[in-house]
């Protein structure tokens, strides 16, 4: 019944459209582009106001990729080692900042080791802002230099990779607070980034996980591991690692979204605070302008099949 | 000797790294190519922030459009650059007792470094790309139809990604059961078929045309027959 209504209505919201826009093909021929941008805008606030309101998420269901990134970091047991390369900046904190927050609560609740680097120059803001809210104030069990820490930025791109992925100390001889990493107890014992039981990568653009692919998963197929998660743009580009050099990847706030709900469902409780829950809350606005976009196209192809009918007439 | 020198740097550094690749015993000759080319991204970093200086101390001087934006560039550039190097406002760092706030971290939290990052960096960059969205519904009533064979294509990929990536895409199709052979009618299982199938085998044949190519242009690099990098010589 729900499906019939749900297609009704749809059909007749279609149909409605565009009766309209035939009816004021010269109208909407013209529309000043400001009014496409008010839609958006309304698209866009209403679901932030609603969900911001009501506290109410759309529910997920995890695809295949999202759910193989969550089971890989699952493999892993308390006191394992992971690598986490945020390389990412404010520009693109809206697709990519709740699924650090996610991975950092993931292996945060699991006891793994964290080592947090980027190769963006922002990327150390990134990191910073997570520890900030997420290890500090939920986690104040955990002793930096001991459960996490922060070797910071580096300039060089995939030539940082290519020396870490075999000497790690060549390049970083003190963390990004200016500790000398002998006297890190967690870096005891870790010479390369083949130590790391799994790379995590935030990837933005480049470099990125592309980078982190072919300079240090391709090379040593055997000893690294990674999952990533990236902008949706970025996610096409990356599909055809997948899976032997990627086996899991989270494309955009989607799959921030569907990797969210695995965590939070299994680890996150009832009283769970907001900031977990971004990447389902983000969806709402998605969704709404997900759906302005179709009607848009569908509005424009109805404006230009009335005006080639037309053109045939005259 | 201007141009033989870089050239046959670039000769030795490209072959260390071939070289480095498949041989073992030669893997710390890479890494020392590596970090000099680490060195010189460093070093990068001081030539863009020059180079930013130059390109729009000349636009102001010669009061070409839009200079009033550069005067911005400039000041917002060098605010920046004076609070980070000059650790302006950061507390000592008790690791480091003698050094005064220069052993301070310029991010702490409070300082006036964090606060330009936090409340004017951060809200204009993550803007900037927010108002792809404005732009993007724009282009899509105005330039995306339905001409021909390959335009009605890509309009169907675009109505099943744009709703198979939401929650619509689930609801829509949730009649048909998950456990049945129908399941990959479901909209969010053919936003996964296309992306994994059709998608992955398009970029995989442009991935390999792409690393073909750059495989030849790179040895006519390490050849010295391409030496167009050089620059032209003049100036």
């Amino acid at each position: 019944m729900a499906l019939l209504i749900t297609l009704g209505a749809t059909a007749a919201f279609l149909v409605v459209l565009i009766f309209a826009v035939k009816a004021r093909t010269e109208f909407f021929k013209n529309l000043d582009r400001r009014w496409i941008f008010l839609l958006m805008l309304v698209a866009v606030a209403v679901p932030v106001y609603v969900i911001g309101k009501t506290k109410e998420t759309f529910p997920e269901k995890a695809l295949p990729k999202a759910q193989a990134v969550f089971d890989v970091i699952e493999e892993l047991s308390e006191g394992d080692k992971v690598l986490l390369a945020f390389d990412f900046d404010p520009g693109s904190e809206g697709e990519l900042g709740p699924m650090a927050t996610t991975f950092v609560y993931h292996c945060a609740t699991k006891k793994l080791k964290m080592y947090f680097i980027a190769l963006w120059p922002i990327g150390r803001q990134m990191i910073d802002d997570n520890i900030a809210k997420i290890i500090e104030p939920d986690f104040p069990q955990m002793v930096y230099g001991e459960d996490y820490m922060n070797l910071g930025f580096k300039a060089g791109n995939e030539g940082v990779i290519n020396v870490i992925v075999t000497d790690i100390k060549q390049l970083y001889t003190t963390d990004a607070y200016g500790t000398d990493i002998a006297a890190i107890p967690m870096m005891e014992g870790i010479d390369s980034i083949q130590k790391m039981d799994l790379i995590i990568n935030v990837s933005a653009g480049y470099p990125g996980t592309k980078e982190w692919v072919q300079y240090a998963v391709t090379p040593f197929p055997h000893d690294i591991r990674m999952v990533a998660g990236c902008t949706g743009v970025q996610a096409p580009l990356l599909y055809p690692y997948m899976p032997q050099q990627l086996p899991g990847l989270l494309a955009a706030i989607k799959g921030a979204s569907e990797y969210e709900s695995l965590v939070i469902n299994k680890y996150g409780g009832d009283d769970i605070s907001g900031k977990y829950l971004e990447a389902q809350r983000r969806m709402g606005p998605q969704l709404v302008a997900h759906v302005l976009m179709v009607l848009l196209i569908i509005a424009g192809n109805v404006i230009f099949f009335t005006e080639r009918k037309r053109e045939a007439r005259s | 000797m201007k141009r033989n020198v870089p050239l046959l740097l670039a000769i030795i550094a490209g072959f260390v790294m071939i070289v480095a690749f498949f041989i073992p015993y030669t893997v710390s000759w890479g890494e020392d190519v590596s970090i000099w080319f680490d060195i010189l991204a460093s070093i990068a970093f001081i030539l863009g922030g020059g180079n930013l200086l130059k390109v729009h101390l000349k636009k102001v001087s010669d009061q070409a459009k839009g200079w009033g934006y550069s005067i911005i560039t400039i000041i917002s550039f060098l605010a920046m650059l004076i609070i980070g190097l000059g650790k302006l406002g950061v507390n000592p760092n008790p690791q480091f007792p003698g050094h005064g706030h220069w052993a301070g971290q310029y991010n702490e939290i409070g300082s006036p470094f964090y606060w330009l990052f936090e409340s004017v960096f951060k809200p204009l960059q993550a803007t900037i790309f927010a108002m792809l969205a404005f732009y993007v519904a724009s282009a899509a009533f105005r330039a995306f139809r339905a001409k021909n064979m390959e335009a009605i294509l890509l309009l169907a990929t675009a109505f099943f990604i744009l709703l198979g990536r939401t929650a619509a895409g689930v609801f829509l199709t949730d009649f048909i059961p998950e456990e049945s052979g129908y399941s990959g009618l479901r909209l969010e299982n053919i936003t996964v078929f296309i992306m994994d199938v059709f998608n992955t085998a398009g970029h995989r044949a442009i991935m390999i045309g792409v690393a073909l190519g750059t495989a030849s242009v790179s040895l006519k690099i390490l050849l010295g027959v391409d030496r167009s990098y050089l620059g032209s010589g003049e100036g």
